[in-house]
């Protein structure tokens, strides 16, 4: 199958240099400390910060930092595991470290911060839906289970998404979106974005058929202040040098979608600050 | 931005758009570009000496914010205050908080703090209002103060040397809430200021605006100050309020109390700082506008509340100069 057609367009008619559109919204989840809603075209991904609170289970409080917990993400399967699946538990763990690189933690000593996923693969019609999804997530704010989503997309007829690498950047955008949100000082924000490697071409920002194609896919997440990397996944095999490109083409990637995270919280901060009056 | 989940009309949008731009014009004017964003540099001073505050860091000898804000600025040192983040305690301030657990010699509150804050039963006056010292007999007793799920009302007494919070309850205007709602906003909202007990007297209520942005309405109760004469008929008295609590709340009451905190969560959805004069004043909009209380969250409401506080505003712009 070409990915790339002759004239240079991808399936979905973006260049393989361009990136899905950008969406982002702050305070979605009302019950929660911090939200925020982030869209890379059609994946939607809801996040909400609870905390720093205190610890809810008592033998896991850590007497110099804040304990960071996520509840296990919601992957495309229905059946519930008692254990959490091995994806599920991969992906909570991919996340809950790159967001603990970034949050001092030695500043809330004994504390909790407890972060929420919901990923949705959206079309516009579903918007009412994605709002009920809302008041669900303020309802389940406990964090020991996963959101009752399988429920919901039987009846409704949503498709979530298979979890991809475009949820995960995707998930790691809105987190650190809601974390500002939640005022937790943090070393840096970071974002995260993939890039790919097919027919021959480095492509920027995979999306779902891309994805689903099985070729290398590179997930980096960087701290753009800092100029660090904290996540860096690879499923496949690539060349140093073409991984090099593709590597950088991902990281190019981080940084346009730094800069918009950044216009997106000085006006949110602008926004509060005038409203708020003197 | 943050938008509001309300049904607009064109119309109202709008209005609603006008009013908010009005009030952001007004505020360009007040103060200049301080707000700032994780890791934006804020500029300093360099020759001079800085003392670099809460939300700031340092990264290769720029001072860095490491929360989203406002930056100020007071003699050398400099912070960023943080908007719409949990509460952080001072020692003094008035907190309304939930009890979540009974413990030995205490009760822990939750105040929207990082942790639970400690109220000690040492540092209570008893309800009965005599000094004394606390025996084991109290101990047993403390349910009968505060249960699991009570409100109450108390000051930031200390930090201890581990960072847990300790709070006070030593007079008569501290200690449980009954017979009214409370109300949980951004604590940012809330201004320090050197009265947060109100006591309205037309609407027969007490506006109790703790610091951590929990707000209580409720029934007005007249604050036992005679400690001297409690003492004296202690025996007799403590049977009274039991009979108080039985009587019902009239009607008109429960009504006044639904369309203040309606007042106020309509302050908190918008992002207007919630002060006794404007919750007042927009409880006298909603009653000049004849709007019900369960419309007073309306998207109409509050497209009312947004141009008449930029009105107000505006107004107090115009008297300053």
């Amino acid at each position: 199958m070409d990915y790339v057609s002759p004239e240079g367009l991808r399936l979905d008619g973006r260049r393989p240099m361009e990136m899905r559109q950008l969406r982002a919204e702050i305070g979605t989840v009302a019950k929660a400390n911090g939200s925020a809603v982030f869209e890379m075209g059609n994946t939607k991904v809801i996040a909400a910060v609870y905390g720093p609170r205190e610890v809810q289970n008592r033998s896991q409080q850590i007497n110099d930092q804040a304990l960071v917990i996520m509840a296990n993400f919601s992957t495309g399967d229905r059946m519930r595991k008692p254990k959490g699946d091995r994806r599920s538990t991969e992906i909570s763990l991919v996340i809950r470290q790159t967001m603990e690189a970034c949050i001092l933690t030695h500043l809330m000593p004994r504390s909790q911060i407890g972060l929420c996923f919901n990923s949705i693969f959206t079309k516009k019609k579903h918007y009412t839906i994605f709002k009920e999804l809302i008041d669900l997530c303020a309802l389940s704010c406990l964090l020991a289970s996963s959101f009752p989503i399988s429920v919901y997309s039987r009846k409704r007829n949503i498709s979530i998404l298979n979890v991809s690498a475009g949820t995960r950047s995707a998930c790691i955008n809105a987190a650190t979106l809601a974390l500002a949100d939640a005022g937790i000082p943090m070393r840096d924000i970071v974002t995260s974005c993939s890039a790919g490697y097919l027919n021959s071409t480095p492509l920027l920002d995979l999306n779902y058929i891309e994805d689903s194609a099985g070729g290398p896919d590179v997930t980096v997440g960087i701290l753009p202040k800092l100029d660090k990397v904290t996540l860096l996944q690879m499923d496949a095999k690539l060349p140093v040098d073409i991984f090099e490109n593709v590597m950088g083409l991902a990281i190019e990637g981080c940084k346009a979608i730094a800069n918009y995270i950044r216009e997106v919280l000085l006006e949110n901060t602008k926004q509060l600050e005038y409203r708020r009056g003197l | 931005m943050r938008g509001l989940q309300l049904p607009l009309s064109q119309t109202q949008r709008i209005r609603l758009q006008r009013a908010l731009e009005k009030l952001q014009s007004l505020s360009c004017k007040a103060n200049s570009d301080a707000s700032v964003t994780v890791a934006d540099t804020i500029p300093v001073n360099y020759e001079d000496a800085f003392l670099k505050g809460h939300g700031t860091t340092d990264l290769n000898g720029d001072l860095v914010a490491t929360v989203c804000g406002v930056v100020e600025r007071i003699n050398k040192l400099v912070y960023v205050r943080a908007l719409r983040a949990r509460y952080k305690p001072e020692v003094g301030d008035i907190v309304v908080g939930r009890v979540v657990e009974v413990s030995q010699k205490r009760w822990r509150l939750e105040i929207n703090f990082s942790l639970d804050a400690i109220l000690m039963l040492s540092s209570m006056n008893m309800p009965d209002g005599i000094q004394r010292r606390h025996t084991a007999l109290d101990e047993l007793n403390m349910r009968g103060i505060f249960e699991e799920n009570d409100v109450v009302c108390a000051e930031v007494r200390n930090f201890q040397h581990d960072g847990s919070l300790q709070l006070q309850a030593r007079s008569q205007k501290y200690g449980k809430l009954e017979k009214g709602q409370l109300l949980i906003v951004d604590p940012y909202l809330v201004k320090k200021s050197k009265q947060h007990f109100h006591h309205l007297a037309q609407f027969g209520i007490d506006l109790i605006l703790g610091r951590n942005g929990f707000i209580w309405v409720g029934e007005h109760v007249e604050a036992r100050d005679s400690m001297v004469v409690d003492q004296a008929n202690s025996s007799e008295q403590s049977m009274v309020p039991e009979e108080k609590n039985q009587t019902h709340t009239p009607l008109e009451m429960r009504q006044n109390i639904c369309r203040i905190a309606n007042a106020v969560r309509v302050l908190s959805t918008l992002g207007f700082s919630s002060d006794a004069d404007l919750i007042l004043g927009t409880v006298e909009l909603s009653s000049t506008v004849k709007i019900d209380i369960h419309d007073m969250l309306g998207s109409e409401f509050h497209v009312l509340v947004a141009e008449r506080e930029a009105e107000r505003r505006s107004l107090m712009g115009k008297r300053k100069r």
